[in-house]
């Protein structure tokens, strides 16, 4: 510890500006504070604050989502081996491996080129590497197809992080969740990659699938009008889907990370959910197809609805900022989501879309929150006079 | 009619340390100071010299902008020194007592039979004038003004805190005559904010108030918090606040004529060896107060008040104006490897994300330390659970950055001084300087305003 601290304080004078390796400054400060809490204490205000910052804050969130991630390798495993049909042959530990070998490269090259952009902005902002995309380089990763290609995968983070976020001001300036702008850029931008049922399952160089055996995500065989879903499966995350969003139970897990610390937004969590069963119950009343008639619970387990709901929605900057904002916020993502998913084929996940949309209207419903305390205040100044 | 107001926001931070109820006499102090710089807003003129004779009682400097509030000599003595910052600004004016106790002579009367103007002169001329805080902005009490009400809050729930009971036991009438003062400048109520535990005990019996009880953790034991509730501040509207303190000082000089700032204070704090109570004087240096009393273990963080809105002094600094206590952290200017991923079992928080949140009763010893870099506000909804009123705290906070003064007045910059929004900043993840901010706005509103 102590040789890495000497090497860190000995390196400091050289990236201050006008030395040799200025350049690497914001490198040099994001490492060292990543590895030590720093030494500054308060100058003015508050002699003692608290021992929360964001690196721990988003610390949190990455752990919870480890869960989805590690059950997310295993069903990319798994389905491979299902489309080949060598479900039986493959153990347990084979299956894990090949998501772990498939995912991997993708969490690297998000993180990669996302935290070089991060550093590059830093440095020329003279501003410390904020830690926000800690969480958007794994939420990246999660949120796409197995079978998205890498460079895509680089370009799409490129365009998150450059046009998602720094151009706003960086991180807590933003508009958008920057890991869905990455998602709705390859999304737009790629449709003809990004679609079909082959980009869920990585069977590159395979001849042949397996009798019966489709590719296809739930939501795109109930679009067909096919609803005949294996719940059990789609709780636990054994069906086609992005990497993170198949298993409804890892991200419960994340979920009572995320609440029980505090780190994540329960309101917002809890009224996306409302939202959703709303909407679900509403569309299977006046149900005039196979899909629409879909028990409405069942959205909930499929699709990226339970990953939106826990990692995406509750993302504080692009949320709404006050406490009724939430609940309408929340409320809203869910009765869109499940509209757009069942009443427009053309895009099957309504959950990206229904939290973009709701994230550029945040600070709209904030705007009526705000005017509506202004009132009450005035109001309550004027009875007391 | 008194009322109960229970407040659920707002957090107790459970710092180890804090005064047990033992009095003892301080060393006589070797000097004693004003500080100018305990008034935002002041810009003092000098009305001695170094070297001149003052008796206790006697102006050291006064307001510019009002001549006629005097701030006043504790002591009689010489003045030893004026200490200037940058750019000649005044920081200390410095007096060595002398022993003698020679007093200015002031009116000695019962201030009930007095006018409001007889009431106000003595105060202003006596140099207690500044105790008085005018609400909005927490500024020094306008002479020509008549507050709509006076709010005196009989507690202070910060962070170990000195308990105003055991400080004012024996202080009744003296909190009583003081009382019958301060009811004279306004012609609406004096309302006392007590704590359910004041329910009897001095400042139960005292009269010609309106008492109202306010349970919860701190803020509320601030007086902004308890005025939002009684009489929420609108944009005309006057209020005086005062702590008890001053209220003994006020029913000292009409009691007796003179000038008597001798006081109680609460040493508190993790490095302090055995906090408990000294008996000391208004401006005191706190070098032979603290001699040998520290442990000496760490590099010492010595704060005039308490460790929210407390100010930083020097072993050879001064006890600040309004400081009723003076509280010791260890600095903690140290790395700590690793330290934001640690699973964090001493590391108290208001948060949820560190596993002392399972020892809901333990004391901790917090340092100086900022615990992380600054950010942008990121977070939402954290501030709001540490302010017990019906306020948006960012919201306030981002339109003071962006100078928009109408936004300010709307979301209630009127009803707040740095003390209130203390906590959020303590508790903010960004690290972002909550009072520092909230002063820039209240400094453009008097600015834009008048």
């Amino acid at each position: 510890m102590k040789a890495l601290r000497n090497f860190f304080e000995k390196t400091k004078p050289h990236v201050q500006k006008g030395a040799k390796y200025h350049w690497l400054h914001s490198t040099h400060d994001a490492f060292f504070t990543l590895a030590f809490v720093q030494k500054n204490t308060s100058k003015s205000g508050t002699h003692v604050h608290d021992y929360i910052d964001l690196k721990r804050t988003m610390g949190i969130v990455v752990l919870a989502l480890v869960p989805a991630l590690l059950m997310g390798m295993y069903n990319i495993g798994y389905q491979h081996f299902g489309a080949l049909g060598q479900l039986e042959t493959a153990a347990f530990f084979d299956r894990f491996l090949f998501g772990l070998w498939k995912v991997l490269p993708v969490i690297i090259v998000s993180y990669g080129v996302g935290l070089g952009i991060e550093f590059i902005f830093a440095q020329f902002r003279g501003h410390e590497v904020n830690e926000g995309f800690l969480v958007s380089g794994m939420l990246i990763p999660l949120i796409m197809p197995i079978n998205t290609p890498l460079w895509m995968i680089g370009v799409a983070t490129a365009f998150a992080v450059i046009f998602g976020k720094e151009v706003f001001g960086g991180t807590g300036m933003n508009i958008w969740n920057p890991a869905l702008v990455a998602r709705a850029f390859v999304f737009f931008a790629y449709p003809a990659q990004m679609s079909g049922d082959s980009v869920w399952i990585s069977a590159s160089g395979v001849e042949k699938m397996a009798d019966g055996f489709t590719g296809a995500t739930p939501m795109a065989e109930a679009v067909l009008g096919n609803t005949d879903l294996n719940v059990w499966n789609a709780f636990v995350g054994l069906i086609p889907g992005s990497i993170g969003e198949t298993s409804t139970l890892a991200i419960l897990i994340g979920a009572a990370i995320l609440i029980v610390t505090g780190i994540g937004n329960w309101k917002i969590m809890l009224s996306t959910v409302l939202g959703g069963l709303f909407m679900g119950i509403l569309l299977n009343i006046f149900a005039v197809n196979a899909y629409m008639a879909m028990p409405f619970w069942e959205h909930l387990i499929i699709g990226g609805f339970a990953f939106g709901a826990v990692f995406m929605a509750t993302d504080p900057v692009s949320a709404a900022q006050t406490d009724r904002g939430k609940w309408i916020y929340g409320f809203l993502i869910g009765v869109l989501a499940i509209l757009i998913r069942v009443l427009n084929p053309a895009y099957p996940e309504g959950m990206m879309l229904a939290i973009l949309l709701m994230n550029t209207f945040a600070p709209l419903i904030d705007h009526y929150v705000v005017q509506g305390n202004i009132k009450r205040r005035l109001k309550r100044v004027q009875q007391s006079a | 009619m008194s009322k109960h107001f229970k407040l659920k926001r707002g957090f107790n931070i459970r710092l180890k340390g804090a005064a047990e109820a033992v009095l003892e006499d301080a060393p006589a102090p070797k000097s004693v100071a004003l500080k100018p710089t305990d008034f935002p807003g002041l810009t003092p003129k000098l009305s001695v010299k170094a070297d001149a004779q003052v008796k206790a009682g006697d102006a050291l400097f006064f307001d510019k902008y009002n001549p006629e509030i005097l701030f006043t000599s504790p002591v009689s003595g010489t003045v030893q020194a004026v200490n200037r910052g940058e750019r000649r600004k005044i920081l200390e004016i410095v007096v060595e007592p002398d022993g003698k106790n020679e007093h200015c002579e002031f009116t000695k009367a019962d201030p009930s039979k007095l006018s409001r103007e007889e009431v106000r002169d003595q105060l202003l001329k006596s140099g207690l004038w500044p105790f008085l805080k005018q609400r909005p902005y927490g500024i020094l009490a306008q002479p020509s003004a008549v507050p709509n009400n006076i709010v005196i809050s009989a507690f202070d729930s910060a962070p170990l805190a000195a308990d105003s009971d055991f400080l004012f036991s024996k202080e009744k009438s003296a909190l009583q005559t003081g009382i019958d003062a301060v009811k004279k400048l306004t012609d609406g109520k004096v309302y006392l904010g007590l704590s359910p535990k004041q329910s009897s005990g001095v400042f139960a019996s005292l009269k010609n108030v309106e008492p109202n009880t306010f349970e919860g953790p701190h803020p509320a034991g601030n007086a902004g918090i308890q005025i939002s509730k009684i009489c929420p501040i609108g944009k005309s509207d006057i209020i005086w606040t005062l702590s008890p303190q001053a209220l003994v000082f006020i029913g000292r000089l009409f009691e007796t004529g003179k000038l008597n700032l001798s006081k109680t204070i609460a040493v508190a704090g993790s490095e302090i060896k055995a906090p408990k109570y000294y008996k000391t004087i208004h401006g005191t240096v706190l070098a032979g107060l603290l001699k040998d009393k520290t442990k000496g273990e760490v590099h010492e963080r010595i704060i005039s008040g308490n460790v929210l809105t407390g100010t930083k002094v020097d072993t050879d600094g001064y006890l600040g104006y309004f400081d009723q206590q003076i509280t010791v952290i260890p600095e903690g200017d140290d790395y700590e490897f690793m330290g934001w991923a640690a699973p964090g079992v001493d590391k108290f928080s208001a948060s949820k994300a560190f596993f002392s949140k399972l020892f809901p009763k333990k004391e901790y010893v917090l340092n100086a330390n900022l615990h992380g870099g600054e950010r942008a506000f990121v977070l939402s909804g954290q501030y709001e659970k540490f302010l017990p009123m019906d306020i948006l705290p960012v919201h306030l906070l981002k339109s003071i950055l962006v100078n928009d003064i109408d936004k300010m007045e709307q979301l209630g910059i009127y009803e707040l001084v740095e003390e209130d929004l203390a906590l959020c900043e303590y508790a903010c993840t960004s690290k972002i300087k909550v009072q520092e901010i909230l002063r820039e706005g209240i400094n453009s509103m008097i600015k834009e305003l008048g």
